[in-house]
């Protein structure tokens, strides 16, 4: 299928390809293996300039957005979503400063970011605060010139590893939703450490940890937006991710398909490469059209959101609640048809699978994008009465 | 320090096939890229301006479309590039490209080092560095895997030999090739690929740079192809049968036979 | 010479098309056309059905040296801290057939420091006249100082050939000379022969890593210089009681030099040299995991034979590039050559397929690796290495 991308969006999938296939699948089966963080291919991406993909020119980017993103993360995925989950999670804890940092804060922090010298994390779960955002436990409180968090944040990608943390904390209980707000912590300011590394069943290049605070002294001016604003700031940056988590679905999807079909025309049974069986080929046809119709959604989407759309909560859910789970239904079913082989660690595909899971769960499960769907529609209909 | 870095663009020999049925090279589908040795050049380059400022350039001869080679050398961060390209320069062997660059080098004017790969992965001769180091008056060293120090007058590198290597002093300027040891070539970057994407490369012809063409392209090279055809292929070929047992057997008696073993 | 296409024969046909390595043939106008692509290699000229590609002789440039003038064989006799390299010796024999056609004196030019003592072995395989040129500066090889040398001496007595090894030393300095005299070179050679209508060296070398071979001669400049590829030539049969003349040449130039050696380092991990070898096991990528090598180095110590690898795994970082046997790697001759999970690129192909008996294993039949093998096994690596170990320590008892 023939997407239209522009020349310039031609030369971003290019490179990550290449990045994807020099740099990461020779050595994405001893991360998997190693539960080990992969600091040679992020300086890779650093140097080829992905970090600054998605920031503005001003800031030392490139100046691109949701569909150039989505094109990168979508490469990266077929090779390893563990690699693409570390960089998609830098955007994430990025976007909160690039959507409601003032200058100075943008000044500060983005060209760092850009040039991936520094990276980011998003610190929003806790043990009690996981789909429902409201049970954030962990506070700030502000003393003088300066905010003092105390608290645990579970389960963050990069945490440890990533310079910079944007997170969320409460302000003022008594408001509820409203009383939560958003800062920059940095790491290696007094009192805030790390939990251990999780032992994780899938997308083990990627390192998550808790971030635990006790008594951290921030100053002032790494509040981000005004206090009050935290629950605002996670809803427009969880809208402006959620894109690239359905790119991670897609890539992910089709890495698997070129495994499974490169095996399948080699695979010799009854005398004839097992992709002379209908029952091989109808698999084979049906996973790439589920993981095409993933893609031209997550294209389409990228290019609304890209529009500069306001309402984009319905169709960014819808994007990455589709295509992951096409990713877990063809990375299931490319398993399936390598048979045996498929579930030996030799061959990619049992690390495909056990993947694609975490791209259901995480960044809202996708039970809570059905959600937010359907709540969606209802008050559309609401609207039209 | 500045540096000019010799790169050529060639077919990827990795890629070409033989037809076996005409005993001819199968070029159709096969890629143009520098020089694989060249872009270990390039990346020493690179890494030696990051340390100590100064500028690279990138000098290739060859037909106007080896411009996407340099091109190729501005994505992954060279400061300048030049493409000698004129009729003139067809046919030539290696004294005739030394001889054409040589006299670009000298129009470049500004260098303290060049470095070129070992040899191009289509000729394979290895020649192209140390003819220009002669024409240009300049030492030359060959095969380096590893700088150990290096100012504006004096370099001190390590050059793999047959049997080891050599720890080498050279003044400078000077001209190096350099071996696959020596580091890991980087990737391009996005922004050096959209700048090279809108350059137009700097082209200069056989008088742009003062060359007679006497000395140039076929005219102009002591050497000429009289021949080419294909290796041949042994024929003494023995297929064993049995079992894989049985097979090491055979070879074995046979290796005997003939006192190899 | 050139290449000219006569439009008025040209039918079209594209045969010339198919037959040029270079791809620089396009039809326009639905006739033949030189790309800028062309380097005149005439592979088209014997291709074209309609004789309507012809060479076209110029005239010699301006630059071209008085030919008559030059006479003899040089030899460059390559020697490593004091000790004559083997190649030398395969030079002198393929050197010696040489002058014998050209009915001239074979030499050897020897240069290095207390090196005299092998000036007779020079002679017994095959060498009429030695230049001995020793120096304490000459004693490592040092480009500057070794060019020279023989610049010093060709400028003065004119060889009509200079041969060399194709190895790190004379790729090194050996263009320096050429270049020096004004002269072509030609690397790598892995024929040599005299043309017996002009007397030209015929030099006959791979290109586009193995996949085709160029012969090429050097018409209107003398010398005419090679660099040879080590255990392609033979060596001659040592016959001590030859008589040879030796001449000892002072070295002058040594203030000139820019380039020094501050110290040599051997490599160590390299217990038998490759080249040297008689028997080689080499490994390819079929072997799967660094591990498996070992089995390699346990074939290659049951037949007391050197270790060897494709690209692929010295790519993988599996064994150290000294190893490495290829177009791009070492150029191996050895009586017997064991290609072990080797699928045979042409480029590994170029390096190892003068071996005297080569036995394949590869899982896939139709590898060209089988297309040189001498016995091919055609199984899995890891099962039958194992196997052959243990049959071949029998064997040997």
């Amino acid at each position: 299928m023939d997407y239209l991308l522009t020349e310039e969006q031609i030369m971003i999938r290019d490179l990550a390809r290449q990045i994807a296939e020099e740099k990461i699948v020779p050595v994405r089966a001893e991360l998997d293996e190693q539960n080990k963080f992969p600091w040679e291919i992020m300086k890779s991406m650093a140097q080829a300039d992905l970090f600054g993909l998605f920031i503005p020119e001003e800031y030392g980017g490139l100046g691109k957005n949701t569909l150039e993103l989505c094109i990168a993360v979508e490469e990266l995925s077929k090779a390893c979503v563990g690699v693409a989950t570390t960089y998609a999670a830098n955007a994430l804890g990025t976007y909160p400063i690039l959507l409601f940092g003032l200058d100075a804060q943008k000044k500060k922090y983005l060209p760092a970011i850009a040039s991936g010298k520094r990276l980011v994390g998003f610190g929003l779960t806790e043990a009690n605060a996981g789909s429902d955002a409201g049970g954030i436990q962990t506070t700030a409180k502000l003393e003088g010139n300066e905010y003092i968090l105390n608290g645990t944040k579970q389960w963050i990608t990069n945490g440890g590893e990533a310079e910079i943390y944007s997170v969320i904390a409460i302000t003022d209980r008594s408001k509820g939703a409203r009383g939560a707000s958003a800062f920059i912590v940095e790491k290696g300011t007094q009192g805030f450490t790390f939990g251990k590394k999780e032992n994780k069943m899938g997308i083990r290049a990627s390192a998550t940890c808790e971030l635990i605070f006790n008594n951290c002294r921030i100053p002032k001016e790494n509040l981000l937006a005004k206090e009050g604003m935290g629950f605002i700031v996670t809803m427009k940056t969880l809208d402006s991710s959620r894109t690239g988590v359905g790119a991670q679905g897609v890539g992910v999807a089709q890495g698997a398909i070129n495994e499974a079909i490169k095996f399948a025309k080699q695979r010799i049974q009854f005398g004839q490469p097992i992709t002379s069986f209908q029952a091989v080929q109808h698999m084979l046809a049906d996973m790439q059209t589920q993981t095409e119709a993933a893609r031209a959604l997550v294209y389409s989407v990228a290019r609304f959101v890209d529009s500069g759309a306001k309402d984009i909560s319905r169709a960014t859910s819808m994007a990455k609640m589709f295509a992951t789970d096409v990713a877990m239904k063809v990375t299931t079913d490319a398993l399936q048809v390598m048979g045996g082989s498929g579930y030996m660690k030799e061959y990619p595909v049992e690390k495909m699978m056990r993947d694609a899971k975490i791209l259901q769960i995480y960044e809202g499960t996708n039970q809570i994008q059905r959600n937010v769907i359907a709540l969606d529609m209802i008050k559309a209909l609401a609207k039209e009465k | 320090m500045n540096i000019i870095v010799l790169i050529k663009q060639v077919p990827d020999t990795s890629e070409v096939k033989i037809n076996r049925e005409t005993n001819t090279l199968i070029r159709d589908g096969v890629p143009s890229i520098i020089n694989p040795y060249d872009l270990y050049a390039l990346e020493e380059a690179l890494r030696l301006r990051e340390k100590q400022g100064g500028k690279v350039t990138a000098l290739t001869m060859g037909p106007p479309q080896a411009a996407e080679a340099l091109k190729e050398a501005v994505a992954l961060g060279v400061d300048e590039v030049v493409l000698l390209s004129d009729r003139a320069f067809a046919g030539a062997d290696t004294w005739a490209t030394s001889y054409a660059l040589s006299k670009g080098i000298k129009k470049i004017n500004e260098f303290d080092l060049i470095i070129a790969g070992k040899q191009a992965i289509d000729g394979d001769t290895a020649q192209v560095g140390p003819e220009t180091a002669d024409i240009l008056d300049i030492p030359f060293i060959a095969f380096i895997r590893k700088i150990e120090s290096i100012d504006n007058n004096k370099m001190i590198a390590e050059r793999m030999m047959d049997e080891g290597s050599d720890v080498v002093e050279t003044t400078l300027p000077a001209v190096i090739t350099v071996v696959k040891e020596i580091n890991e070539p980087r990737l391009p970057s996005l922004k050096g690929k959209m700048k090279a994407k809108n350059m137009k490369v700097t082209t200069w012809t056989a008088q742009d740079i003062g060359a007679d063409t006497e000395c140039c392209g076929l005219k102009g090279s002591p050497t000429k192809v009289v021949r080419i055809f294909p290796p041949t292929p042994r024929g003494q070929r023995e297929i064993l049968t049995g079992t894989i047992e049985q097979q090491i057997e055979q070879v074995g008696k046979k290796l005997k036979e003939q006192t190899l073993i | 010479m050139g290449i000219k296409i006569i439009l008025d024969q040209c039918t079209g046909c594209e045969l010339c098309i198919t037959s040029c390595p270079f791809g620089a043939i396009e039809m326009r106008d639905g006739k033949a056309f030189l790309t800028e692509n062309c380097t005149m290699c005439g592979a088209c000229v014997d291709a074209c059905g309609a004789e309507a590609i012809e060479r076209t002789e110029e005239e010699p440039a301006a630059t071209a040296t008085d030919i008559s003038a030059y006479k003899d064989v040089w030899v460059f006799a390559e020697q490593h801290r004091g000790i004559l390299a083997s190649v030398a010796l395969e030079l002198l024999g393929e050197g010696r057939k040489l002058a014998d056609k050209r009915k001239a004196k074979l030499v050897a030019v020897f240069i290095g420091h207390d090196i005299k003592d092998q000036v007779n072995t020079l002679i017994a395989h095959g060498a009429d006249q030695v230049y001995l040129v020793e120096d304490p500066a000459l004693k490592d090889f040092n480009d500057d100082a070794y060019a020279a040398a023989l610049v010093a001496l060709a400028k003065k007595h004119k060889p009509e050939i200079i041969l060399a090894g194709a190895t790190a030393i004379g790729r090194s300095f050996i263009p320096k000379v050429a270049c020096s005299l004004h002269t072509g070179l030609t690397a790598d050679c892995t024929g040599l022969d005299i043309d017996p209508e002009t007397g030209n060296l015929l030099q006959t070398r791979p290109a586009f890593g193995g996949n085709i071979m160029a012969t090429i001669v050097t018409p209107n400049h003398r010398p005419q210089i090679a660099t040879v590829r080590h255990k392609v030539m033979k060596k001659a049969a040592p016959n001590a009681s030859r008589k040879g003349e030796v001449i000892q040449v002072p070295f002058t130039t040594q203030s000139s030099l820019r380039t020094k050696v501050i110290k040599t380092i051997d490599d160590l991990t390299q217990k038998i040299n490759i080249c040297e070898a008689d028997i080689i096991v080499s490994g390819g990528r079929g072997l799967q995991d660094p591990k498996n090598f070992c089995l390699i180095e346990e074939l290659a110590q049951t037949l007391g034979g050197a270790v060897g690898a494709s690209r692929a795994a010295v790519d993988e970082g599996w064994i150290p590039y000294s190893h490495q046997v290829g177009q791009t790697g070492k150029t191996v001759c050895p009586k017997l050559y064991i290609a072990c999970g080797i699928s045979g690129a042409i480029q590994h192909l170029a390096g190892m397929q003068s071996s005297d008996v080569i036995v394949a294993i590869n899982r896939d039949p139709h590898a060209p690796i089988f297309t040189v093998a001498t016995y091919g096994i055609v199984g899995d690596v890891l099962e039958v290495v194992p196997m052959m170990i243990r049959k071949f320590k029998e064997l040997r008892g």
